[in-house]
């Protein structure tokens, strides 16, 4: 059998090898060193959170992304991991446990759930599972209010991570303690996550997720290959419920609703379900929205919902798509080319966002301050909202950049073509 | 010695409507067995209940002396049973060589693996580059199967459905809207393909039936008029009336 000798390197011995461990190395090492580039501790607790939602949805996408599973239920898997590690806390038995093994509890938990629905939700994709997801996410949120012993009703159940056996001498009493627990779970989840999909249980779920029939037919059952990813993604989800626990110390029944759950679903979609680390992105940009811009505007969620839906009419592949997408220009050493195009088109185009979201923000607070707050301050300016002139700035911002905009995307279109052919193919 | 497939009574209905009327059918091992028929006597409809896509409403087919009934298509699939669609059904998103090797997956025991890395492997790589050679399609390698040409993604099919080693190959159209140089090309590769394995397909295609089967036989209406060598199905009169005096002349 004849081969390319250039095409067998890196494909037989495709395992382990400096180009695939790479990516790895480099992101240990960043972050490794996140905390002292960021030192505040706000910052930490930022990046904690942007830790467990990153696991959460990578665990959500080995759903939706990998098996084609659409489902509108995955916070209880996350929650339920959480609130046994919670309870673990109140128990005696925790002051033998390290508290870095502690997330494992929460998997184990979130996976034995996985077990039990998934037995009679994964029988059919598509609708079927989503509704199914949907009532069982709100069987067990409603279960929260109901079994008060487990969920702790309204106030939740809270416990103290501090109580655990020291590992190795620290108490994870301090932020950046707990942000390298949730820094290596992080790691080794997603480095498994990630060798999960090179097996052959997690090829044949892509090959189920585009055919199932076909699949049936090459003697896979689709239905078990379905529950075996189903089992994996709960397993995940519960680690990111444990180190949710480990990180916040309550669980409420907010981490098992449909909010929850469909914010993760907007997360993986944001970042694009079709790449790995589509999902990285996606968890990375809406916790910044969520924690910075929320500090800014109250109408934070108005601005994420409206990127979630640019996000899935232009680009349906996400940002991690629009990311894979200057691979080819970069390749092809062609990337200059969009340099100026992206300049002329994108300034425009900020400056009418910012344009328009003026405009929202001194409408909002036109409407919704108190009676006689007049001022405001927004983009590091004070101003009142009765003037005028506010309003037509930001009016002639919005639409000059509107106008600019439009009026440059053709050429950013063109040389975005150029980019993108190889030299000589071109006349 | 058992026969490779074996169909006794076999009946279908779907409501009121009996698609399959009795069917009585014997394929030999190693055998090269044509169904043939005009549109709408249930060619598909048989192959569907073969491989349990639909369940038959009476009567029982054996697969080397064993019953199928009640059987899911991936446990037919396990006892040595492949079939390929009349309407191409491949995984259009991943690329040519890992639709091969997905099929590769089953039959070379990695089952439900997940403590296996299938780039690792060197059998399944090998494996499924030697199937894309016998296709014909190493050159496609690394394409998403979705943007192949049609006789491509027809001969990815084919190569689908034997790479898991079945003995029992099951073609559905093979030959359906191809060109003639296309047609040529796909019944040299079943030909050699399916060396030393029972075939059984359904083709509209006169000139490839009568070239590669060794026996023939001829659906209408949901039963089978006559079985038996090519040449005896041409020269039965009921064959010559109902089908293939219509069919044969259409070729000419």
């Amino acid at each position: 059998m004849m081969q390319n000798p250039d095409n067998t390197q890196g494909r037989m011995d495709g395992g382990i090898s400096m180009r695939t461990a790479m990516p790895w190395i480099l992101a240990a090492l960043l972050l490794l060193v996140m905390p002292f580039v960021f030192q505040s501790n706000s910052a930490i607790t930022i990046m904690n959170q942007m830790g467990i939602t990153i696991v959460f949805a990578l665990s959500y996408n080995m759903l939706l992304g990998q098996a084609g599973m659409l489902s509108f239920g995955h916070a209880v898997y996350m929650g339920v991991g959480g609130f046994v590690c919670v309870h673990v806390m109140n128990w005696g038995i925790f002051g033998s446990i390290p508290l870095p093994a502690l997330p494992l509890v929460g998997g184990i938990f979130g996976m034995l759930l996985a077990c039990v629905v998934g037995y009679f939700s994964t029988r059919k994709a598509g609708t079927v599972f989503a509704m199914i997801s949907l009532g069982v996410g709100e069987l067990i949120a409603a279960c929260s209010v109901i079994i008060v012993v487990f969920f702790g009703g309204e106030e939740g159940v809270s416990g103290d991570r501090t109580y655990g056996l020291p590992f190795f001498g620290v108490e994870f009493l301090n932020q950046v303690e707990v942000y390298y627990l949730t820094a290596g779970w992080l790691l080794i989840s997603a480095m498994l996550m990630y060798l999960f999909s090179r097996t052959p249980i997690g090829r044949m779920a892509n090959a189920v997720r585009d055919n199932p029939e076909r699949a049936e037919f090459l003697g896979y059952s689709s239905r078990w290959v379905r529950y075996n990813s189903f089992v994996a993604a709960g397993f995940f989800a519960g680690i990111a419920g444990g180190l949710f626990a480990i990180n916040y110390e309550i669980l409420t029944e907010e981490n098992l609703n449909l909010t929850t759950s469909g914010s993760i679903l907007l997360v993986t979609f944001l970042g694009g379900v079709g790449v790995f680390f589509g999902p990285v992105v996606g968890a990375i940009v809406f916790t910044l929205l969520q924690t910075v811009l929320s500090l800014e505007t109250e109408i934070w969620s108005l601005y994420v919902g409206a990127l979630f839906v640019a996000t899935v009419m232009f680009f349906p592949s996400g940002l991690a798509g629009v990311m894979q997408m200057h691979v080819v220009p970069i390749k092809l050493g062609k990337w200059r080319l969009l340099v100026m195009p992206y300049v002329t088109t994108l300034v425009p185009a900020i400056f009418c966002i910012i344009g328009v979201s003026g405009l929202i923000e001194v409408l909002f607070h036109a409407r919704h301050a108190a009676i006689g707050e007049t001022e405001m301050t927004l983009f590091w300016v004070t101003f009142q909202h009765t003037a005028i002139l506010p309003w037509v700035v930001f009016a002639l911002l919005a639409l000059s950049g509107f106008w600019l905009a439009r009026r440059n995307a053709p050429s950013l279109l063109d040389a975005w073509h150029r980019a993108n052919t190889p030299d000589g193919a071109d006349t | 010695m058992t026969a490779a497939l074996d169909i006794k009574g076999l009946r279908k209905s779907f409501g009121q409507t009996e698609i399959i009327r009795g069917i009585d059918l014997s394929i030999n091992r190693g055998e090269r067995h044509a169904i043939i028929g005009p549109n709408g006597a249930g060619k598909s409809t048989l192959f569907n209940l073969i491989t349990a896509r639909f369940p038959p409403t009476s009567g029982s087919i054996s697969l080397h002396g064993r019953n199928l009934q009640g059987l899911a298509p991936y446990q037919i699939n396990r006892l040595g049973l492949s079939r390929s669609f009349q309407i191409t059904n491949i995984f259009p998103k991943m690329s040519v060589f890992e639709n091969v090797r997905c099929a590769l997956l089953w039959a070379q025991g990695y089952r439900y693996s997940f403590w296996n890395m299938v780039s690792r492997s060197r059998a399944l790589t090998e494996g499924a580059d030697a199937i894309l050679e016998q296709i014909n399609l190493s050159q496609r390698r690394d394409l998403p199967a979705g943007v192949l040409s049609y006789a491509e993604q027809r001969a990815l099919e084919i190569g689908i459905t034997i790479a898991g080693g079945a003995d029992v190959i099951m073609l559905d159209e093979p030959t359906a809207g191809m060109s003639h140089s296309e047609t040529d090309y796909i019944v040299e590769l079943i030909r050699t393909v399916t060396e030393g394995k029972t075939l059984v397909m359904v083709e509209h295609d006169m000139g490839v039936v009568f070239g590669l089967a060794d026996r023939i036989s001829v659906l209408v209406y949901g039963e089978i008029i006559a079985t038996g060598a090519p040449a005896e199905v041409r020269a039965n009169a009921r064959v010559q009336e109902a089908y293939l005096g219509a069919a044969l002349e259409a070729e000419h």
